[in-house]
């Protein structure tokens, strides 16, 4: 009983590492840069989804999809302004303006009034509901699960099913596709590669900020937020970074890990273990566990 | 205009090309020989982070600036320099030894690093050295009996030569000393096959390794190297500080350290001085601004990083050869001076390569 207890805590962390990593995956996916910004996306979401509910008012429900709209639009926005102008630059160089703009968004956000450097709570409707399920076994023990992590898992599943059919059967996920494939010859075949790198930039930021709310009753929102999206890198290694099952997968793994090992292992090795895995898979399985294998023509 | 005439291959790697050079750096060298007499107490020590910072700097333009590996865990090694200096250091080791230990100690967890190196490139290896990052700063945190965990650490002073470093100005030579020798060390090895190794696998891997470059080798090398040289700054820096604590060498430096080098200029070693030079005194005008801002802006703890974040942002998109990047421009401009063009350091753009191809 305990063990499944410690498992479903896992499988609710790792979906949101899931999350976050599927948003670098989307982002790699069509160009081919590492957003060292996710984390700091997803703590601008949550601060957005806490404004809403707090100072505008808002429903919870409606506040999510006003934030997740907010986020979209801010990610296409970034895009624009940081990203466009460094089109055809090495990898490196964008990857170091996403590290900017993480650090940036850290300082700039402790700036804002009302959100400061404290901590915050975000009311959400379904706070402190526990489900309990079978009955108690002799030892007294029973299985109960949190309504947040419930509710984790499913708005988990609900988006990867949306982007898959979205993906597979409208124009535009098909033309997502295209691009990442080959840019160019995307180009070619009169696909507007630009404006669908702004859009997934903008479903990336829009992901992440779906993300910072589910986390948001479980570790609070703060400035610091972010720093889980480091977490979410082992987890799109693991799972091949530049898969999108991949880095559902690879949540999933990193998750289960760490709340086993928080457990089972001696205290510190919980904040490590997402990293000594992908040292691990990095030095064993470099792909990840569904990563195509790298290689260039020259 | 200058026009060197070059009658000998020996010219192209001479260390100081012209005369003009040498006397400047003449110059430099007397002022920063002179600096103790000429400064405060209080910018001498300014000027001795800006030392600390470029022997770090140095040591992550190496991996980052020369040999094209971006690491993004470099305060480990920092951290494992530090912390190897203070733990010898009260073990009653002399200077000289204790600080070989931790250069050679950084150099093998930098080998450590640089082992999936065997197997990744580019990002995966970036990721690899912020996993490794992560994990040297619990280690850190954890290993109580060696670092005195969160509850810090403190460092004596150091004793060179029968001589105790106890004065700001006697510190101040120790790492010029350092810093100068560490420069050199670089320029010679940017100047030796090794280093024109490195400078090879940054620009190509695929023809690097058509050379007979072996990639692996001098990629680990490379992080040996510059783990080693960041390791030499950690030990300074342990002594500059006098305490160690966890929260100096954590994810946030390493990002600091690397920001510098960017902003400094990579793959210049001038970058690796200019962008410390450039932090420390952007860090005393941020905290002299303080008394004009409003006090909702001047009290935040976030004013630092914004004000970093809009400059390293800025450096990237408008500058991205960094602070000695425009010193060359604004140089080659009044060399030249009615003959400057635009177009002369135009970056080259490319359609996206992408390494996914099957």
């Amino acid at each position: 009983m305990q063990v499944l207890q410690i498992a479903l805590s896992g499988i609710a962390q790792g979906c949101i590492y899931g999350l976050i990593a599927l948003g670098f995956v989307l982002i790699y996916k069509a160009t081919e840069t590492v957003n060292f910004a996710q984390g700091e996306l997803m703590m601008v979401g949550a601060f957005i989804g806490l404004s809403g509910a707090t100072v505008l008012g808002l429903p919870f429900w409606v506040s999510i999809a006003a934030t997740m709209l907010a986020m979209f639009l801010f990610g296409m926005v970034l895009e624009r302004s940081l990203l466009r102008p460094l089109l055809g630059q090495p990898a490196f160089t964008v990857a170091m303006v996403t590290i900017g703009f993480a650090y940036l968004a850290r300082g700039l956000v402790t700036m804002i009034p009302a959100w400061g450097t404290e901590t915050h709570t975000l009311p959400v409707p379904y706070k402190d509901e526990l489900l309990r399920f079978g009955t108690p076994d002799a030892t007294g023990q029973q299985l109960v699960v949190s309504m947040e992590h419930i509710a984790i898992i499913v708005a988990t599943a609900g988006l990867c099913a949306i982007l898959y059919l979205f993906f597979r059967f409208t124009r535009l996920g098909i033309a997502m596709q295209a691009a990442s494939q080959n840019q160019l010859a995307a180009f070619y075949m009169g696909i507007p590669v630009r404006r669908l790198n702004a859009l997934v930039w903008g479903i990336s930021a829009g992901m992440a900020a779906c993300a910072g709310i589910l986390l948001a009753p479980i570790t609070f929102i703060h400035a610091n937020m972010g720093f889980i999206g480091m977490k979410a890198f082992p987890a799109a290694v693991v799972g091949g970074f530049g898969s999108i099952p991949g880095a559902i997968a690879g949540g999933l793994v990193i998750g289960l890990v760490e709340s086993f090992s928080g457990f089972y292992l001696p205290e510190g090795f919980k904040d490590v273990a997402a990293y000594v895995v992908v040292l691990l898979m990095l030095a064993i399985k470099p792909n990840g566990l569904f990563g195509d294998k790298l290689r260039k023509r020259v | 205009m200058r026009f060197i005439f070059k009658t000998d291959y020996d010219q192209d790697i001479r260390l100081i090309k012209h005369r003009g050079a040498a006397f400047w750096y003449a110059v430099l060298g007397i002022l920063l020989l002179a600096a103790p007499a000429l400064l405060s107490e209080y910018f001498l020590s300014q000027l001795v982070f800006i030392l600390i910072y470029s022997i770090v700097g140095l040591g992550l333009m190496l991996l980052a600036g020369f040999t094209g590996q971006v690491s993004i865990g470099h305060a480990a090694f920092l951290a494992v320099g530090a912390y190897t200096e203070a733990y010898l250091q009260s073990k009653g080791w002399p200077f000289a030894a204790s600080l070989a230990a931790a250069a050679i100690l950084s150099a093998a967890t930098g080998v450590l690093v640089g082992l999936p190196a065997l197997r990744t490139k580019g990002m995966y290896l970036a990721i690899a050295t912020l996993a490794f990052g992560f994990i040297i700063e619990e280690v850190v945190v954890r290993a109580e009996g060696i670092t005195g965990g969160n509850s810090g650490k403190q460092v004596g002073r150091i004793e060179v030569a029968g001589v105790l470093i106890d004065s700001e100005a006697r510190f101040y030579y120790l790492t010029l000393i350092l810093t100068v020798g560490v420069t050199l060390l670089v320029l010679n090895l940017m100047r030796s096959p090794t280093g024109r190794a490195f400078v090879a696998v940054r620009d190509s891997e695929i023809s690097a390794q058509s050379m007979g470059i072996h990639l692996a080798r001098y990629k680990t090398i490379a992080f040996a190297l510059s783990a080693a040289i960041a390791g030499i700054g950690g030990a300074i820096y342990a002594h500059k500080l006098r305490f160690l604590s966890p929260e100096q060498f954590t994810f946030l430096q390493s990002i600091e350290l690397l920001m510098m080098v960017v902003i400094g200029g990579l793959g210049f070693v001038h970058g690796a001085f200019f962008g410390a030079a450039f932090w420390v005194v952007t860090q005393q005008l941020i905290v002299l601004a303080k008394d004009y801002l409003p006090e909702s802006i001047a009290q935040q703890s976030g004013l630092q990083p914004t004000v970093f974040g809009v400059i390293l942002i800025a450096f990237v998109l408008f500058e991205p050869m960094g602070l000695y990047g425009r010193w060359l421009k604004v140089r080659t401009y009044l060399e030249l001076f009615p003959f400057y063009r635009r177009g002369m350091f135009k970056r080259q753009k490319s359609y996206m390569k992408s390494e996914r191809l099957k």
